[in-house]
């Protein structure tokens, strides 16, 4: 094996482990297997006649942020409550930021800003890359029926061939020096300041950033050709891209900017319903007038829902529903475009494919990432060539105290809220976070609901049950370490294990 | 070439922070997988599972890294396993050998974390004042079950016997890629001891005032990030700005400073420190000019205990009875 499949193994395989789950009538369990307390977990209740008559996903960890942020100078939260996750390393660092800038109500000058929006943009590069290959495309490279054992990154290195999988890791560690140059670290990043960035670009650098984003640009062409040549032009894989197996049909929310375009950091939210009509637009602390999280004893994660839309009523699909997801393909779906030109090529492709907005076909969620880090490569080379970006005022010092602040951006995985409550001189006082996975919580319970109903009929669970429960689950990009505001890898390992009605075990499956 | 050394790597409870340093190395991994064995590497290996490393004899992995804290049961059966089956064990980063942010919870109440997470939220919507629980009926008729949750966070080594110990958070991929050199060369200090350059974050700094020829002064005044721009090239904390690189490791190449930012310990305490955020204390306060600005350092930083333990919580000695000899 060469050294990079092997490195590849290495870093992004999938995770293993062993957990005995309890045995129960007509209950199928699905444990990730990596730590038992760790991740989640999909319990299945069959009905009389063998068929799903209920799925849950279940997260099973908790942190507590929200708390001992507390006491803490504002200032000092981003670099702190960076920690939530360090695979999503940019995201609760900007968004506390951004509340920092409302709690002392100042706001950047435009080279702060652009300095923020260049970091920003790299670690989007980096982090949908990582997701996209690790955890993306081995289901369409290697197929969802082969097993485990190949479908995964070594499968997709051994289909894309050697030379491209070095290539993709040599370019994604370009994202990650921008990244490091501009935050101080390449991980738990430190340069925010209320009001602006602490870091001033030098000539040399912001030429050096330019070359390495064209190379990102090219990372990004990449990544859609694969994603064209593997899924695209597969008739059986565009079959389930749009099959009702993989069908979630709930409402969206992402941020758009003043001509109703894609953007990253900053822009109005907009909400949408799941038949594509306008809820309404919120910005800061307006969160709070469309946002409710629901609290159910079997899941330490909250479920949010849009109450403009009626109170809780479950976790339910539909037009009617008023359950609502958030991520690459809630952007896809409530933006008007693009705001860069390559971009908006593929976005009217992904439309024209689909035919019909909004799309609630969940795998139509890696194609919007693979758009996603072109988009994001496109906006590191423009920025990298602004004349302002290496300009000396990257800081607009704070001279009072509102109290509050609210920070909004379009994380990775979705719409991150970060909401915080100080005294007069800045010492948090309350703390509220809601994370893109937790809004996807609800959506997620649908997706295996779904998968699950499909491949489990009159009691005969389809072998395929494992990989496309995983698959249904996986496009959402889970990051339950962040949803928790605590943490767990990447990869979800499972296990199903179907109990006869004496408690013994029927089949056990397993994708490690 | 020499037989390679077998290598393991576990994940306990910390923020996958350390996993992605290693994948940042990049081509440096690469390099480095050349004299590693990876014989375990969970969560992220493709094909080893912690039933096999349960089958492992005892001591047959050479080396073995762990990052994140002890947070739950689960955390701590694995690490036992993990002790159980290297010859060589290291805390990895901060939360393994400090406790890490996390350990910041320990400053609370379970009670406190749950009610302000599922109650006291904004956006909270709980009108039976619910908390997720280990064990429910739901609808009358699915049986679900949660872990329980635990409340107390520790170090690696308050809980299996480690052999050295890596700061930072994360430790930066080119200080893990000379680590890596030392390991191979087979180039370490006695056990028990940190692998760090032994350095601190000042000895790096290229603020440093004896590097310019300059004395430190009494400092004067005290300020937090947002009281004022610091002047690029002169020490933080002789103008003010309360920094920890006196007192920290500075393996990390002294990078806050580089962006002009003051240092707030990740990367561990600097040789023959006992207790880092008593150190952080005496250190500054000795460094402040009167009681006058002593005074205003309290008020300005008045959470001092999350402030000084920031990484080290659970390391340090508050709260926890010192056995003699430990």
């Amino acid at each position: 094996m060469s050294k990079v499949t092997e490195l590849l193994k290495k870093a992004v395989g999938m995770c293993r482990g062993q957990i005995k789950g309890e045995s129960k009538v007509k209950k199928i369990e699905i444990n990730p297997m990596t730590r038992l307390e760790g991740h989640g977990k999909i319990a299945i209740f069959l009905d009389e006649s063998g068929n799903v008559d209920d799925a849950f996903f279940q997260t099973v960890e908790f942190r507590g942020y929200e708390k001992f942020l507390q006491g803490m100078p504002i200032e000092e939260v981003p670099r702190t409550v960076s920690t939530v996750c360090g695979v999503c390393r940019a995201v609760h660092f900007l968004c506390s930021m951004k509340a920092s800038d409302n709690v002392y109500g100042v706001t950047p000058p435009p080279t702060g800003r652009k300095l923020r929006e260049l970091f920003y943009s790299a670690h989007t590069v980096e982090d949908h890359t990582a997701i996209l290959y690790a955890l993306g495309f081995p289901d369409f490279v290697v197929g969802p029926d082969a097993s485990p054992a190949e479908r995964n990154l070594i499968g997709l290195i051994n289909a894309v061939g050697v030379e491209t999988g070095r290539m993709v890791l040599q370019k994604r560690s370009l994202a990650v020096k921008i990244f490091e140059i501009l935050g101080g670290k390449p991980n738990h990043p430190v340069a925010a300041l209320p009001g602006g960035w602490s870091k001033r670009l030098s000539e040399e650098e912001r030429a050096q950033i330019e070359k390495w984003s064209e190379e990102l640009v090219e990372l990004g062409k990449l990544t859609l050709q694969v994603f064209e040549d593997v899924v695209l032009k597969n008739p059986k894989y565009m079959e389930l891209v749009t099959g009702d197996m993989y069908k979630v049909e709930v409402g969206y929310m992402a941020s758009v900017d003043e001509q109703n375009r894609f953007t990253l950091y900053d822009g109005t939210q907009k909400v949408i319903d799941a038949k594509g009509d306008l809820v309404g637009t919120f910005t800061g602390k307006e969160y709070l007038d469309f946002i409710s999280e629901r609290v159910l004893p079997w899941s330490y994660l909250k479920f949010p829902y849009n109450k403009k839309l009626g109170s809780w009523d479950g976790i339910k699909s539909g037009p009617d529903t008023n359950i609502y997801c958030v991520g690459p393909l809630a952007r896809m779906n409530v933006v008007d475009s693009m705001s860069t030109p390559l971009a908006q090529e593929h976005f009217e492709k992904f439309h024209n494919t689909f035919g019909l907005k909004p799309v609630h076909y969940i795998l139509g969620y890696h194609w919007a990432r693979a758009i996603e880090i072109l988009a994001a490569a496109e906006k590191c080379l423009e920025l990298s060539r602004d004349p302002e970006i290496t300009g000396s005022d990257t800081w607009n010092k704070p001279t009072s105290c509102t109290g509050e602040g609210v920070g909004i951006i379009e994380a990775n995985r979705g719409t991150l809220i970060h909401h915080y409550i100080t005294d007069d001189n800045g010492i948090v006082q309350n703390a509220n976070l809601i994370v893109s996975t937790t809004h996807n919580n609800a959506p997620i319970n649908l997706a295996v609901k779904t998968a699950a109903k499909h491949f489990i009929k009159d009691g005969n669970v389809s072998e395929g049950l494992l990989n496309h429960v995983e698959m249904a689950f996986r496009p959402y990009d889970l990051c339950l370490a962040c949803a928790t505001h605590t943490v767990t890898a990447g990869q979800l390992p499972v296990e199903v294990n179907i109990y006869k009605s004496d408690g013994e075990i029927l089949r056990q499956m397993k994708n490690f | 070439m020499a037989e390679k050394i077998k290598f393991g790597f576990l994940l306990a409870g910390g923020c996958a922070g350390c996993e992605m340093a290693l994948v940042d190395m990049s081509e440096k991994l690469l390099d480095a997988l050349g004299h590693l064995d990876v014989v375990f590497w969970a969560p992220t290996v493709a094909d080893v599972k912690y039933k096999d490393l349960e089958a492992m004899e005892d001591g047959y992995i050479d080396l073995a890294f762990v990052d994140g804290m002890i947070r739950n049961t689960e955390n701590e059966h694995t690490v036992k396993v993990l002790r159980q089956k290297s010859k060589t064990l290291v805390a990895f980063g901060a939360c393994a050998s400090l406790g890490g942010i996390a350990a910041l919870g320990d400053c609370h109440s379970q009670e406190e974390l749950f009610s302000q997470a599922y109650k006291d939220t904004f956006s909270t919507d709980n009108p039976d004042g619910i908390y997720p629980q280990p064990e429910c009926t739901w609808e009358g008729k699915y049986d679900l079950t949660l872990p329980a949750f635990t409340n107390r966070v520790s170090t690696i080594d308050q809980l299996v016997e480690v052999d050295y110990f890596v700061g930072g958070c994360p430790p930066h991929h080119d200080f893990i890629a000379q680590l890596v050199q030392a390991i191979v060369s087979g180039n370490l200090p006695a056990k028990g001891s940190w692998l760090t350059s032994g350095k601190a974050v000042c000895d790096i700094c290229k603020r440093n005032p004896a590097d310019h020829d300059q004395k430190r002064l009494p400092i004067g005044e005290v300020f937090r990030t947002v009281d004022g721009r610091p002047d690029e090239d002169k020490c933080l904390l002789q103008q003010g700005y309360i920094c920890f690189g006196p007192v920290t490791q500075g393996d990390c190449g002294a990078s806050c400073l580089n962006v002009n930012i003051p240092c707030r310990g990740c990367g561990g305490p600097i040789p023959g420190v006992r207790d880092y955020g008593a150190r952080c204390v005496s250190t500054i306060t000795s460094s402040l000019k009167d009681d006058e600005t002593a005074e205003e350092f309290v008020k300005k930083f008045n959470d001092m205990a999350k402030f000084c333990y920031r990484y080290s919580y659970s390391a340090g000695i508050l709260n926890q009875k010192l056995t003699p000899g430990k």
